[in-house]
């Protein structure tokens, strides 16, 4: 049993995945990551919090990349996990956030990379509920963007500003 | 802080407690606590339902188990274990949790984590969402050839299904293949680019279990090994997960 976080860490150390951070030199489209629940603090630890981070910094740029607090194995929980979802508690869900949410805001951040579904849509939620208008997007569109192989129709959740960016085939 | 006065009986006997001391080693640490607080200080969910987790061991530990059970906080606490990763006695108080959610009548559960665990029962997909292995198969195969006509780099590109001894057998979320199928594609570009073997199972799939957070311990086993089943039947070396 693996997460995938760590081949994508893998590939690019093996120089299987060419991937670099030049469509984001001029741009300085600033990024934070979740580091989900499931894989770091309750399955892998803190190494794959690193991976995470490589991958990121890796595709998005060093400079562009930055952390909430706390994080890694120490970071707060979504509220997305554990079926909260789909409890039906709405109300005390988007309360539950509200600790991830200010986080989000507070690195200043315009997208956080989600890769659980379920990190993704709290967040997505959260962002729009509180206002803070940031992104949220998989690790493999970012990757794929970076790779310049994302077409047009592989960006659900990417916002205006990068809707036009790198469109494989345009 | 509740508005009632808790009123403590003389030799009441938590089951919740002695349920999960037998569980787990050491018992959970569960009469270790120093109530510092530490859990519930860095909890999103305290304060949610006017509880925090160290009022809800307290409550276990001093048996009002009867009021736990009232409480809806066991739906509101994710089970995200950063009360045992900051906890100076790494006192495992989503357990508790866990068979606190298990011993409510299955039917009086949460209907959304009941529903979508009950949907991954129909079929081999075990999928949240009831797509059953046809309907999976079908979009990943119609996708795929649509991305394989339309991108010449790709036209090589795979998303195999059941594909006998590949070294990775891949779970999926189903959100991907019931509501937004070219979702699906950033993934396989990237798998197919660094030359990855791979492959999904047409039976146990999907990447979620909310039989698990139903706390309906027979059927997220079930749900898991059909899934490591078939990464056995398959040959495959490594589950990997892709959230």
């Amino acid at each position: 049993m693996k997460n995938i976080y760590e081949y994508y860490a893998k590939w690019i150390r093996e120089g299987k995945l060419k991937v670099n951070s030049d469509w984001n030199k001029d741009l300085k489209i600033k990024f934070t990551v979740q580091d989900p629940c499931q894989i770091v603090r309750k399955s892998f630890g803190d190494p794959i919090a690193e991976d995470l981070r490589f991958v990121v910094k890796t595709v998005v740029g060093e400079e562009n990349f930055i952390d909430m607090h706390p994080n890694r194995s120490n970071n707060y929980c979504c509220g997305g996990g554990g079926g909260f979802l789909q409890s039906g508690y709405k109300e005390a869900r988007l309360q539950y956030g509200r600790l991830k949410d200010s986080q989000i805001q507070a690195t200043g951040a315009d997208y956080c990379i989600a890769g659980c579904h379920n990190c993704h849509a709290q967040i997505h939620e959260l962002s729009e509920h509180y206002g803070g208008g940031y992104g949220v997007v998989h690790l493999w569109t970012i990757i794929c963007l970076a790779l310049g192989i994302l077409g047009e129709n592989e960006r659900e959740y990417l916002r205006e500003d990068l809707k036009e960016i790198a469109v494989y085939g345009a | 802080m509740s508005d009632e006065v808790v009123k403590l009986g003389s030799k009441k006997k938590s089951r919740f407690m002695d349920e999960v001391m037998q569980l787990l080693p050491e018992g959970g640490n569960l009469n270790l606590c120093l109530t510092c607080g530490a859990c519930s200080s860095g909890c999103p969910a305290t304060g949610l339902a006017g509880m925090d987790p160290r009022k809800f061991l307290r409550m276990a530990a001093l048996g009002l188990d009867d009021e736990i059970l009232k409480s809806d906080w066991p739906w509101m606490c994710t089970m995200c274990q950063r009360c045992i990763y900051v906890c100076p006695m790494k006192i495992d108080i989503p357990q508790l949790i866990y068979n606190v959610r298990g011993s409510r009548p299955r039917d009086e559960r949460p209907k959304g984590i009941l529903g979508s665990c009950d949907m991954a029962l129909r079929n081999d997909s075990c999928s949240a969402m009831g797509a059953s292995p046809e309907d999976f198969t079908f979009v990943v195969e119609d996708v795929l050839e649509e991305y394989q006509e339309a991108q010449p780099d790709f036209k090589d590109m795979q998303a195999p299904i059941d594909k006998k001894g590949a070294y990775f057998f891949l779970n999926q979320n189903s959100r991907e293949p019931v509501t937004e199928p070219d979702e699906l594609v950033p993934l396989w570009k990237i798998l197919h680019l660094v030359g990855a073997d791979w492959t999904y199972g047409s039976k146990g799939w999907a990447g979620e279990n909310y039989c698990m957070f139903l706390a309906d311990n027979e059927n997220w086993e079930h749900i898991t090994r059909t899934a490591a089943k078939q990464a056995d039947d398959l040959g495959c070396k490594i589950f990997l997960n892709t959230e």
